[in-house]
């Protein structure tokens, strides 16, 4: 009890917080540079794709149904030129007990947690998966605490957020919400102290092998639905778990499809400005988190983040946040299903992806979530406008975030735009290279050309 | 005032202010560094206070949180917003392209 709880003791005693509570010694898979082994510290945990699919059944995690959009795919089609315009089909993740596939990444680590004998569990999030983190808990009798960055200074909280407070406290959790900046850490590694819970971490092992099973019913369902696997998956990203759990899912089952990462253009608004928090409507799936993520995964709350996403992305879309908007209303007015919005990010860009793609293509949107009061396109384009963002029709690619929010003209309108992944690619080796004390080895360049998904010889070629 | 008084073991909510603007990390922007980082907590209160006050709560994990009592048995304020209108026009839209106007 006499420990000091400041901010600068908390922060010096991290990597042991850290250690403890995350149930794995990351030092184990450091090999020396910059590279690590990525595939020892997933497969360490002993929870392989059968074991995560046993777990997340005994919790009612996962099974979700596929449903073909049909009349967002005829929408498509009379845009796209003769002969194209692919199928989009869409995985109701809503439909599991929280409302969307954040359950597949608590399952695990919420019943790694009860196994190892903690007594509850922590994350610091916003967004579903402390909804997710929550019910689990709830179900394996275990406490839980989420922390959220919910408000500014003058205690305006994304309406989003909020409801996301009151969902977790329904789960009967521990929610403690706060004011925009990364400061957030030193709070949450003070609560894993004090109470020697599990750090549900969205970054750790557990976090990404619960979403493996979601690629892996992707490709097995579309085999029974479509008669085949799918061409293209498209796959929300943010921290990269999504994305990284997926592709690696897919590839279990044999499917070779395309991996489509898509991210809402937040551009221009920083994630820690107390001014912009409340000029954003997406508070995840955007580039605020997508883009840096990607170039550097191990900026996360543990030492080596297993989403790692540019080794899985082949191409990485952002969409404007009034082309999901848009699309969130298709989606009720088209396929009588209420969803999302943020979660129809990826189904914005499956949109456009399909009248690039010929009529037989079969695109895979792998996500759906809950919606309901707060989170929600009506609340949400409500608290925008009395924030003073201008909402109007217009031409979506010029929408500036923080300042308006541009609902396409027509469907016709919705366009996808390429993010430049060699970009991220070339960043990630340029900042390997700068960090690492000694010149890399062969052994690091192997490791950054599996990091980036390309190869020694583009890793020599970017070392500059 | 005196009817103001909240008694112990009501549901409320406390806020604290975890550092102060010149304790707060360098890696932020300025009008961030303004403002103190705060949280709030929420709990069962363990002696009779008013608003303001300076208070100790228990929370649903059984941790004691102390801060400033902001509100008895909070509420949580969640709507649809006003309405936009505009959403409107989206549906009708799609659905007379694909369907056709059924006013026709």
């Amino acid at each position: 009890m006499s420990k000091d709880i400041s901010y600068d003791a908390i922060m010096s005693r991290r990597s042991d917080i850290v250690k403890d509570s995350a149930g794995i010694d990351f030092a184990r898979f450091e090999r020396g540079g910059v590279a690590f082994d990525y595939e020892a510290m997933l497969a360490a945990t002993g929870y392989t794709l059968d074991k995560v699919r046993e777990v997340q059944f005994e919790a009612s995690v996962g099974n979700t149904p596929i449903i073909e959009l049909r009349n967002i795919t005829a929408l498509a089609r009379l845009f796209a030129k003769p002969g194209y315009g692919a199928r989009i089909f869409i995985k109701d993740e809503a439909a599991n007990p929280s409302g969307s596939f954040k359950d597949r990444r608590a399952a695990t680590a919420v019943y790694h947690a009860k196994r190892s004998g903690y007594k509850g569990v922590i994350a610091a999030t916003s967004g579903n998966f402390g909804a997710a983190v929550a019910s689990q808990a709830a179900a394996k009798g275990l406490k839980c605490i989420i922390v959220q960055e919910c408000y500014d200074s003058r205690k305006t909280g994304q309406p989003e957020i909020i409801e996301k407070a009151r969902k977790c406290e329904a789960y009967g959790a521990d929610v403690i919400q706060c004011t925009v900046g990364p400061e957030l850490f030193y709070l949450s590694l003070k609560l894993l102290e004090e109470t020697g819970y599990f750090s549900a971490s969205l970054y750790s092992p557990f976090g990404v092998t619960g979403i493996e099973t979601l690629g892996f019913e992707v490709a097995n369902q579309m085999k029974v639905i479509a008669g085949g696997f799918p061409d293209t998956v498209v796959c929300t990203n943010a921290g990269g778990g999504n994305v990284t759990g997926t592709a690696r899912g897919l590839a279990k089952a044999g499917c070779k499809a395309e991996v489509i990462g898509a991210s809402v253009n937040l551009a221009g608004l920083h994630m820690a400005s107390d001014t912009s928090f409340n000029r954003k409507s997406f508070t995840t799936g955007h580039t605020g988190f997508g883009v840096p993520f990607a170039s550097w995964p191990d900026r996360s709350d543990v030492p080596r983040s297993a989403a790692r996403p540019l080794r899985y992305l082949d191409r990485y879309v952002t969409v404007s946040q009034g082309e999901v908007f848009y699309m969130t209303e298709l989606l009720a007015n088209l396929e009588g299903l209420e969803r999302g919005p943020a979660g129809n990010t990826s189904l914005a860009a499956a949109f456009s992806i399909a009248m690039e793609k010929p009529a037989d293509h079969i695109i895979v949107v792998q996500e759906t979530e809950y919606t309901g009061a707060g989170k929600h396109v009506q609340p949400q384009l409500s608290f925008a406008r009395r924030n003073g963002i201008e909402v109007k029709f217009g031409n979506s690619s010029e929408e500036i975030p923080g300042k308006n929010i541009i609902l396409p003209e027509s469907a016709a309108g919705i366009k996808a735009i390429d993010l430049d992944l060699d970009h991220m690619r070339q960043s990630l080796i340029r900042h390997a290279k700068e960090t690492s004390s000694e010149p890399l080895s062969d052994f690091d360049i192997d490791f950054l050309a599996e990091e980036t998904g390309t190869t020694p010889a583009f890793v020599y070629q970017n070392l500059g | 005032m005196i009817d103001s008084l909240i008694s112990k073991n009501t549901w409320v909510s406390i806020k604290k202010i975890i550092l102060e603007p010149e304790r707060r990390t360098s890696r932020i922007p300025d009008e961030t560094k303004a403002t103190p980082f705060i949280m709030w907590a929420k709990g069962r209160l363990q002696r009779d206070s008013q608003i303001g006050d300076e208070v100790t709560v228990i929370t649903r994990t059984g941790r004691l949180e102390s801060g400033v009592l902001e509100e008895a048995n909070p509420q949580y304020i969640l709507n649809y917003g006003d309405f936009i209108e505009e959403l409107l026009t989206i549906g009708d839209d799609a659905r007379a392209i694909l369907f056709g106007d059924g006013n026709e």
